[in-house]
């Protein structure tokens, strides 16, 4: 549909939205759909959205469901504080988001197991899912959260989610993204982070299997001495899209930051990575660094990186590299030389260039599990959970 | 207090080139419109095809709105308040004499650049300009014995038009661009080079650029055309008079190779900078371009840029040739209130073939400085490297020093790399040549000097000498 069709089935659904929801969401909705309709769907020429085709994406007639989850919790009132209320693509989410799902861990608490949230698209017919989550993380509180997506029917999806994260003074937050859907899903995300003083943040995403994918992550560094790792790894191939865009603006001195993202590109593939480093002006003693590896393995594929340093602050340690390359040829040799088949020592040499990003993984048992999947998606193996039916 | 005098002192002498020269000059009306552009063709008595060229890109240009991407802020252009033509050399031209103004070579001796081929430093010839007019070009009987043509786009228009007809618009297309469309249908002179097949260019060739009337703009046009086998190495140079009001330059330059010839095109851009509260300076708004048509040809950029208000470039190189080399070397130094959007596009389209960019950054005062550049790798480059390097280095805490990379490839078998980093000078540095006596301010030239001499380096001997002491001139007053 066109934006302008998803605003008018706003306004025509306008009562009924309302009824259901809590209303914080409510509130914003109006706001929201003004700034759609002002704006339009951003298009190539903007320089967020270089390397994404929104309005082909959003193109498609979903269904859009408007159940609200049936255990929703009071929505906090931080909700719509962080997320860029100017981006198109988040005021459609907000304008349409029936529910917020809200992970909070209160001062000083450290649940002792990590937090999973499995997010499973299953229907009859082509849909679009607004999702909308805030981590709200409370001083000195530690947690690890799991976000899983993946889809158990053939059928195509569209999935717009926006994520708000909290992460008060001296918190620490591990927070792991693993897409696992097929190629008929389309995901929007945009994740916003907001870190206080004394913090750390550790978050990974991992791309398994997807058909577009745009993920948007915008961290803000607004208390000193705090710390963000952003690792990142992709695995496409047939006509997969994937498109991250990052941002990290360091407000205040002294923090650091990290980024490494890492791509492999088979058959027709996109990759793209845009990754902003903002210092602004004050934010002295900030130490960055960005590093964005990726390997194309056939002729079709296509990889966009643009590694990005705004810097207005001098005493600052700040860098990034890039780059496109393909497998080790004198390495390939060295292998098949000792009897391993080509196909094996591809798969070896992907794998290890993969394993860089994983092994970052501070979660043990997570860690372990991600490199068997790993494996087995650079296998060409369709990952399935041990045990379950669904999707048998 | 002692401090603020002496930047006082730096700031008033710093840009030695600030005089305006008292010469008659014939100035257009101000304004842009259809009839402009045919009076600029008239006066400089142009063929029908370039008149039509002028005038198609004018009415491209028309339909265009000026871009706003750049990491700059770009004063406000009223395009109707700029003149468009201004002929210094009125004066001889109604004389009928073929003598020069001396108001014009006294002005030229005082840059450094002689007119006089006695005078002239040895191995360099040169075109000089001013304004819309290209006052004399050097030696151009000797270079015309080995069937090289060096002399202004104007003459070449009517003495090769063949030439100029094929090449004109070849690397960089009215359409390219809003200030290559508007550049296109006001161009006044520039220089022309043809070096013949196999032959090795005996000097040095340069242009030197000078803006001196008031309320002009410059929009010379530069063609290169380096046959196959053949070699040339060229140098841009350019100044313009202090004044409070910006003046808008908008210049191309093409270049074209062919098979394993060899172009080495450097510039010292030292147009006016404004001054220390941002008032007045250039705005340097200028594409250039080099096509590697034939196999093994080679191009390479060197640029030290310390001039203008506000520099928005990108030299370029489209490597079309199997086994094209290409290379970028730039160091752009911002001071004050300047603002530089600079860096290089390379465009890998033949097979094996490979570019270099290096790129440092100095930016002091309030000054911003970006580096953007774009490594294309197309479906048919098999055997694409690149390696691109861009460091950037702050002098002060109300400075910004930006990176904005973009690569993008479509073939499996390149190999693309790009690192860049940001950091201030190192204490530990500082500290050192203090210890041995050395003054700060001197310390921090030695330690900028350092840091730019892969640039430096490959810049013509007497290029680099007059760079490096730039250089230090553009920071002098940064540190303290």
């Amino acid at each position: 549909m066109s934006e302008q069709q998803y605003i008018d089935f706003y306004r025509a659904e306008r009562d009924t939205i309302f009824a259901r929801s809590d209303e914080r969401l409510n509130a914003l909705r109006d706001g929201a759909c003004a700034l759609l309709e002002r704006k339009g769907f951003p298009t190539m020429k903007e320089e967020r959205y270089r390397y994404t085709d929104v309005a082909r994406d959003f193109a498609p007639d979903y269904g859009i469901s408007l159940t609200p989850a049936e255990d929703a919790a009071p929505c906090p009132e931080e909700y719509g504080t962080l997320a860029d209320a100017s981006d198109p693509v988040v005021a459609l989410n907000t304008m349409l988001a029936m529910s917020c799902r809200v992970v909070r861990i209160g001062r000083g608490e450290r649940p002792e197991h990590p937090i999973q949230i499995t997010n499973m698209l299953r229907g009859e017919h082509p849909e679009m899912v607004c999702r909308r989550l805030m981590i709200i993380v409370e001083e000195g509180a530690e947690a690890d959260v799991i976000i899983t997506d993946r889809a158990v029917s053939k059928q195509s999806f569209l999935t717009n989610q926006v994520i708000e994260v909290f992460v008060a003074d001296g918190a620490r937050l591990n927070l792991y993204e693993i897409e696992e859907t097929h190629l008929l899903c389309t995901r929007y995300s945009s994740l916003f982070m907001q870190l206080g003083r004394g913090c750390s943040v550790h978050h990974t995403s991992l791309t398994l299997f997807n058909g577009h994918s745009r993920n948007r992550t915008d961290v803000a560094l607004c208390g000193e001495y705090s710390e963000v790792v952003m690792n990142g790894c992709v695995i496409a191939d047939k006509m997969q899209h994937t498109d991250c865009n990052t941002l990290i603006d360091h407000r205040v001195p002294h923090c650091d930051s990290r980024q490494l993202y890492k791509y492999v590109l088979d058959d027709s593939a996109v990759g793209a990575f845009a990754g902003r480093i903002l210092v602004r002006e004050g934010a002295q003693k900030t130490s960055s660094q960005e590093t964005n590896a990726n390997l194309c393995a056939t002729k079709t594929a296509r990889m966009f990186t643009q590694p990005m340093l705004e810097i207005y602050a001098d005493d600052v340690k700040c860098s990034h590299g890039s780059t496109v390359g393909q497998m080790n040829e004198d390495a390939l040799f060295y292998m098949r030389q000792r009897g391993i088949s080509e196909a094996e020592a591809r798969l070896l040499l992907k794998s290890a260039f993969i394993t860089e990003v994983v092994e970052c993984i501070p979660l043990a048992s997570l860690r372990d599990r991600l490199q068997v999947l790993v494996d087995r998606r650079l296998k060409g193996e369709l990952s399935k959970c041990e045990g379950c039916k669904l999707c048998e | 207090m002692a401090e603020n005098a002496f930047l006082k002192e730096v700031a008033e002498k710093k840009y030695e080139y600030g005089f305006e020269t008292e010469v008659d000059t014939e100035i257009l009306e101000k304004g842009l419109s259809e009839d402009v552009v045919r009076l600029i063709s008239r006066k400089k008595g142009e063929p029908g095809w370039l008149l039509d060229f002028r005038l198609e890109a004018f009415r491209y240009w028309q339909s265009q709105k000026q871009p706003s991407w750049g990491h700059l802020t770009l004063p406000e252009i009223d395009y109707q308040a700029i003149s468009y033509y201004a002929d210094p050399t009125r004066k001889s031209a109604t004389d009928g004499s073929k003598e020069i103004d001396p108001e014009l070579m006294k002005t030229f001796d005082k840059l450094g650049i002689p007119l006089e081929e006695r005078l002239a430093l040895s191995g360099t010839a040169v075109d000089a300009v001013m304004d819309s007019v290209s006052v004399k070009t050097t030696f151009r009987e000797r270079l015309a014995e080995k069937g090289i043509i060096f002399c202004s786009i104007s003459e070449a228009v009517k003495e090769h038009p063949d030439l100029v007809r094929t090449h004109l618009g070849s690397v960089v297309p009215y359409r390219d661009n809003y200030f290559a469309a508007l550049n296109s249908a006001v161009f006044s002179d520039g220089s022309f080079v043809y070096i013949p097949k196999g032959v090795r260019c005996p000097m040095e060739l340069s242009t030197y650029f000078r803006i001196n009337a008031r309320g002009t703009g410059q929009f010379e046009r530069t063609l290169i055309v380096c046959d196959d086998d053949a070699y040339v190495s060229y140098l841009e140079g350019c100044t313009a008079p202090m004044r409070d009001e910006n003046q808008l330059h908008a210049a191309i330059v093409e270049i074209v190779v062919g098979a394993r010839a060899e172009v080495k095109y450097s510039t010292v851009q030292n147009w006016y900078p404004g001054d220390s509260e941002g008032r007045g300076g250039v705005l340097n708004l200028v594409t250039k371009r080099g096509l590697l048509k034939g196999d093994d040809s080679r191009l390479s950029w060197t640029q030290v840029e310390t001039g203008s208000a506000v520099t928005w470039k990108y030299p370029s190189c489209v490597l079309q040739g199997d086994r094209s080399q290409a290379e970028f070397y730039s160091v752009a130094v911002t001071n004050n209130f300047q603002q530089a959007d600079t860096g290089t596009k390379m465009i890998h389209l033949g097979r094996n073939t490979k570019s270099t960019i290096i790129s440092k950054g100095i930016s002091a005062g309030r000054s911003q400085n970006s580096y953007r550049g774009l490594v294309k790798v197309g479906r048919k480059a098999d055997g694409a490297r690149n390696y691109s390097s861009c460091d950037s280095l702050l002098l002060g805490s109300h400075c910004g020093a930006h990176t904005f990379p973009y690569i993008d490839v479509q073939n499996d078998t390149a190999v693309v790399e790009h690192e860049a980093t940001t950091s201030k000078i190192s204490e530990d540095q500082l500290f050192y040549c203090n210890q041995r006596g050395i003054a700060t301010e001197d310390a921090v030239g030695l330690i900028v000097n350092g840091y730019a001499k892969d640039v430096l380096n490959k810049l013509p001997m007497e290029f680099a000498v007059e760079a490096q002491k730039l250089l230090n001139v553009s920071l002098e007053g940064a540190v303290g």
